[in-house]
């Protein structure tokens, strides 16, 4: 059954989605879309590493994605503007990375795929890395999600309650790399955000606890998959951007269903 | 026994001596309250003795087993955040249905369990934090600047409660206000910092204290001169010490 690459594919882009939507949530939450998106634009520098050393994509988007997250995390508690400075770093390392992998010789590098993802193109042995990826990203967070809600609430009220802020900043960070360096592969380094904050964002108004919103959200990222894989398979679109539609469009769906709810 | 002593404290904020000297201490069932001029230093002391900020010199010592009840000045919860107040105080320790409803009970918001926290009206937020410091017991309550936003009929009741929570629990009560006439009737002992300790005492002897009365005016409505202090004041009692005013709270 794993030979048929659609089904390859399905099963890749939904392992994304679930493992994306409970940190989703917390990007949402915490207004960290842009440090997201500074995170996973290093992802480019990553594959221009991993080329050249030819070491496994997996290894060289996670540790420049990591690397980029601690440096962020850390410059921003020292008081920087921090929007203005993410900014910067976001479009600087998507630019720095373009320019890597055009340098790097003797190899043709496929940039789109890196950008948009190739879904089709998944492996087993991709499969095997999205879904621990996943899996293990699912469990750090949920090992660690009372402890994240409440630094997320107030810094302040964590450190009184004897739990610490940075680690558990620290616990995101490290997840959030996680999610990169699975689904570059999926929907690639300029469209893991948006997979990340729609999903999360349509799931808002039908949630009435943190935790059904990551369940919504994990649903309605699984099926944006899935119905982005089938129109693109239908209209031979870009798979990746595709996917992204989907869930542009629930959201578009939710928030006119809210905003008719409240009138 | 004190439940938690101060020794000469000192806190740095970045580069600024944010409080110096500060000797303090409270013991069971006492209520104190902190008075003194925006930046005087008088979050970044609680936070020190709630153990948030590191002292950069100076010792706190806290009694052992003690329980702190702490409830922050206020407290923004993201729209994009939905939580209950059942929720909310289950965090970060789990709660039972019964604990929950009596710490509700007791901070006087019986009814919230199930509302939205974003839908609280600013008297009910604050109630359903005081509510969340009540639920491990505490032996010392701390309060920082718990009504503002509140209006003064609200944070008038709001002291009441505070008032009717020492006396049903009989833990120790500190907080910081900018409402003084308000405050100054609930208090044990006032104590006016402005960087270090400038006077303490019951509160009518620290109403009529000179130190006191250069930081907010004469009278006892002090609360309105409160607003107009200027960062530039000149002390006129006798010792004499440069005052790091140009700090952020």
């Amino acid at each position: 059954m794993l030979d048929d690459f659609l089904i390859r594919a399905a099963l890749a882009g939904v392992g994304v989605a679930i493992a994306a939507a409970p940190l989703g949530c917390f990007v949402v939450w915490r207004r960290m879309a842009y440090f997201g998106d500074a995170t996973a634009h290093a992802a480019l520098l990553g594959v221009a590493l991993s080329l050249s050393f030819s070491i496994s994509i997996f290894a060289g988007v996670l540790a420049v994605c990591l690397a980029m997250a601690l440096a962020v995390s850390t410059l921003s508690e020292r008081g920087y503007g921090i929007d203005t400075f993410l900014g910067v770093l976001a479009h600087s390392a998507l630019a720095f990375g373009l320019v890597a992998v055009s340098l790097l010789s003797g190899v043709r590098v496929d940039l789109s795929a890196y950008l948009f993802g190739d879904i089709l193109a998944v492996t087993r042995a991709d499969l095997a890395v999205i879904w621990g990826g996943a899996l293990a990203v699912l469990m750090l967070i949920g090992w660690r999600w009372q402890p994240l809600l409440t630094a997320t609430l107030s810094a302040d009220l964590a450190k009184a309650a004897g739990v610490n802020p940075r680690r558990e900043q620290l616990v995101l960070t490290l997840a959030l790399a996680a999610v990169v360096a699975v689904a570059i592969k999926v929907v690639g380094a300029l469209l893991i955000i948006a997979l990340m904050l729609i999903p999360a964002a349509a799931a808002r108004p039908f949630s009435g606890s943190p935790e059904a919103m990551a369940l919504t959200a994990g649903g309605i990222g699984a099926a944006s998959a899935l119905a982005g894989l089938w129109a693109s398979f239908q209209f031979d679109t870009p798979t990746g951007p595709s996917i992204v539609c989907a869930a542009a469009l629930v959201f578009l769906a939710s928030t006119l269903i809210s905003l008719t709810r409240r009138a | 026994m004190s439940l938690i002593e101060t020794r000469d404290l000192a806190l740095r904020l970045g580069r600024e001596t944010v409080l110096r000297d500060v000797d303090f201490a409270i013991e069971p069932g006492e209520i104190v309250t902190i008075v003194g001029p925006n930046g005087s230093g008088k979050s970044s002391f609680l936070k020190a003795l709630i153990g948030v900020l590191e002292p950069s010199a100076g010792s706190i010592h806290r009694a052992p087993r003690l329980k702190i009840g702490y409830v922050p000045q206020q407290l923004h919860i993201d729209r994009t955040l939905p939580l209950t107040v059942a929720r909310f105080l289950s965090l970060p320790q789990r709660q039972t249905r019964k604990a929950m409803c009596a710490a509700l009970e007791e901070a006087g918001a019986a009814d919230l369990l199930s509302r939205q926290m974003t839908d609280l009206s600013g008297g009910q937020r604050q109630r359903v934090l005081l509510a969340r410091a009540l639920l491990n017991h505490p032996d010392l309550l701390i309060l920082d600047e718990a009504t503002q936003g509140l209006d003064q009929p609200g944070s008038a009741a709001f002291y009441r409660l505070i008032e009717q929570v020492r006396r049903d629990l009989g833990c120790a009560v500190l907080m910081v206000s900018h409402e003084l006439h308000v405050v100054m009737s609930a208090s044990d002992r006032v104590i006016c910092l402005n960087g270090h300790i400038c006077c303490e005492g019951k509160p009518e002897i620290v109403a009529s204290a000179p130190a006191y009365r250069a930081l907010f005016g004469t009278g006892t409505q002090g609360a309105l001169a409160l607003y107009r202090h200027e960062h530039s004041h000149s002390h006129d009692h006798a010792h004499d010490h440069d005052h790091a005013h140009e700090v952020a709270e």
